[in-house]
């Protein structure tokens, strides 16, 4: 167990390493010097313009050595400094993304789990069962197939627009302050069910997808069989089943964070929703870079801490990994 | 089933076990056979092709440009303009089909590029194990647990796409891993087969073995992971072009999104403007998967029960 989880923690670690050099490359790889970039972008006149040059390059440390540079991106960044942010004067990036993350997080957590749980369960049940198969099948491929902006905006143009049961857009109701009182848990709830809907019937699909083919791979393995043949009764074996279907499920969980963490972006930008990703959009059209970069780093921490959570879980459920048999 | 790579399996929902080796003249007829009865097959592939046709002929339907701006703003559709205007007034058919273009473009370039990374990676490792396979299964597992659209935001606001092509050439080298993950594993458990050995025996070459050998007895298996990857990277793109990041000269199905949430079609209740898109990019991807599923049967004898 402990050897399954070393190697993880050193993948993990060697990603986070790989990811904060990309982080800090990529401007110094891009075409052009990043400085006079930013200041064309900010359209000031020649004579500023120059002045302005030597001011950020000095501040961003940009006439140090190369390998100065990047040591001091990583004491920046041990001390949680992520730079200025340029589309919201004033603010620094990590404030920015502090504030902006639980609403990130109160959507996805919810969203991930619950359409996990859903699909497994759904997708074991419709396995083998040809009305339900009929039903479940074709719905969970296109759900899966939908992009996320796409659903979020029809389902605000049907629930929110047209029949009026959920505001459109925001976190909460504009009159309101966010503080501990019903109305404003109300207010909250109503707002965060449509990105949630979306994020959820979206990943639904894939997991239920995922567990029906794995059912009917286990359902034909010889244990099942045996177990048929020794007549024990088809719930038993269908729990057997679903025990084994579980684990390379909860493989796949780790693989399709990256892909819901994106949807929950796109999401938010529909529904106007305060979290990470309507940063990003804000950092894309104000071209904000160290925006831009710092929620680079967030979303690959949160992931790598996501995937360890799952590879904890895993050890749980699978007892051969705790006997040291899946070492490898 | 093994688990000791059960993400490979997973990865796309489907599972898809290596194809039986047969005698390879009746093995054709015989997949043939089954691919015109199997009916997931025959319904991905007439959606997928229906939408590949409209993208093909649709631009030579109609003469209007899709950047170009007429004199009916934001208008429902009509015989004027069969899937209406955009509030500035600019044709949403015309936009629709152009777009749909730029997405079968980009997700064959991008599933082309990740299936030619996937397979250098997978058939490397799994086949020459060793240092080479324990180097590379980092590097593929790294790469695995890094999002890729967040890599993706961050390079392409950084390097303001300028063309399609870039575009697919950005998606496909994030979206290798998977890939790789899966091959390497096919690749392993088939080095190990006799008729491999006898061509370890006869002198060939590594990779002699690898392309004569090993890869037409998954070609099944390369072709069903190279439509997932054009699957998915139509779904990655749509998403940057949704954000703003694609190249913003070619019209796509992601960029309408983008301008008409922009321009709140939502409140203005213009649903024509955002449906059509949608509905495109849904089309592909589910055709696709289904269409998968359905080559999957007919390739894999044990799945066809069902």
């Amino acid at each position: 167990m402990s050897r399954y989880l070393a190697r993880k923690i050193v993948i993990y670690l060697l990603t986070f390493f790989v990811a904060v050099t990309i982080d800090w490359a990529i401007p110094r790889l891009m075409p052009g010097d990043p400085v006079s970039g930013l200041i064309s972008r900010l359209q000031t006149d020649p004579t500023a313009a120059q002045e302005m040059h030597g001011y950020f390059t000095e501040s961003f440390g940009l006439d140090q050595p190369l390998w100065k540079q990047y040591l001091n991106f990583w004491l920046g960044l041990a001390h949680g400094d992520l730079g200025p942010s340029i589309a919201y004067v004033g603010s620094s990036v990590s404030e920015l993304i502090w504030a902006a993350l639980p609403y990130t997080l109160a959507l996805l957590v919810p969203a991930i789990l619950l359409s996990y749980i859903a699909g497994n369960r759904i997708g074991a049940m419709a396995a083998r069962r040809k009305v339900l198969d009929n039903t479940v099948l074709p719905v969970s491929y296109v759900l899966t197939a939908t992009p996320y902006m796409w659903l979020a905006l029809v389902l605000a143009y049907v629930l929110a627009f047209r029949w009026q049961i959920f505001p459109v857009s925001g976190a909460y109701d504009f009159s309101l302050q966010p503080e501990w009182t019903w109305e404003f848990a109300r207010s909250f709830l109503s707002h965060w069910f449509l990105p949630f809907l979306t994020l959820f019937l979206v990943s639904f699909g894939g997991w239920a997808i995922g567990m029906r083919n794995l059912i009917i791979y286990e359902l034909e393995a010889d244990y099942a069989n045996y177990l048929q043949a020794l007549g024990a009764p088809n719930k038993l074996v269908r729990k057997y089943a679903y025990r084994n279907a579980v684990l390379p499920q909860m493989s796949g969980l780790a693989l399709a964070l990256g892909v819901v963490v994106g949807g929950a972006l796109v999401t938010e930008i529909v529904f106007g929703y305060p979290g990470i990703g309507s940063l990003i959009i804000t950092a894309i059209q104000n071209r904000d870079y160290f925006l831009l970069q710092g929620i680079f780093l967030f979303i690959i921490v949160g992931v790598l801490i996501a995937n360890f959570i799952v590879d904890i879980a895993y050890v749980i459920v699978d007892p051969r990994t705790r006997t040291g048999l899946l070492g490898s | 089933m093994e688990t000791a790579e059960p993400q490979a399996e997973v990865v796309a929902g489907t599972v898809v076990a290596p194809a039986p080796s047969a005698a390879p003249k009746r093995r054709r007829s015989e997949t043939l056979y089954f691919a015109f009865r199997n009916r997931k097959l025959l319904l991905g592939l007439s959606v997928v092709f229906f939408m590949l046709l409209v993208a093909l002929v649709g631009p030579m339907l109609t003469d209007r440009d899709p950047f170009e701006f007429y004199d009916q703003l934001g208008q429902p559709p009509s015989k004027d303009h069969w899937l209406g205007t955009t509030a500035p007034g600019q044709d949403v058919f015309a936009q629709f089909v152009y777009g749909l273009r730029a997405s079968f473009i980009v997700g064959a370039v991008a599933g082309c590029v990740a299936a030619a990374i996937g397979m250098a990676v997978g058939f490397a490792g799994g086949y020459r194990g060793g240092v080479v396979d324990e180097i590379l299964s980092m590097l593929t597992n790294v790469v695995l647990v890094i999002p890729t659209i967040a890599v993706l935001i961050v390079v392409s606001a950084y390097l303001s796409v300028g063309s399609l092509f870039s575009e697919a050439l950005l998606i496909g080298l994030t979206s290798w891993p998977w890939a790789a993950r899966a091959i390497r594993a096919q690749t392993f458990s088939l080095a190990s087969r006799d008729f491999v050995s006898l061509a370890r025996l006869s002198g060939q070459s590594g990779w002699k073995i690898v392309v004569k050998e090993i890869a037409p007895n998954m070609s099944s298996y390369l072709f069903l992971t190279f439509i997932l990857l054009f699957g998915s990277s139509v779904l990655i793109a749509a998403t940057l072009d949704f954000l703003g990041l694609g190249p913003p000269e070619v019209m796509s199905l992601g960029q309408m999104l983008n301008v008409a949430v922009s321009n709140s079609a939502l409140q203005l209740s213009m649903w024509w403007w955002f449906i059509a898109p949608g509905v495109g990019i849904t089309a592909i991807v589910a055709g696709l998967y289904v269409m998968n599923v359905g080559l999957d049967e007919v390739f894999n004898p044990r799945l066809r029960q069902t």
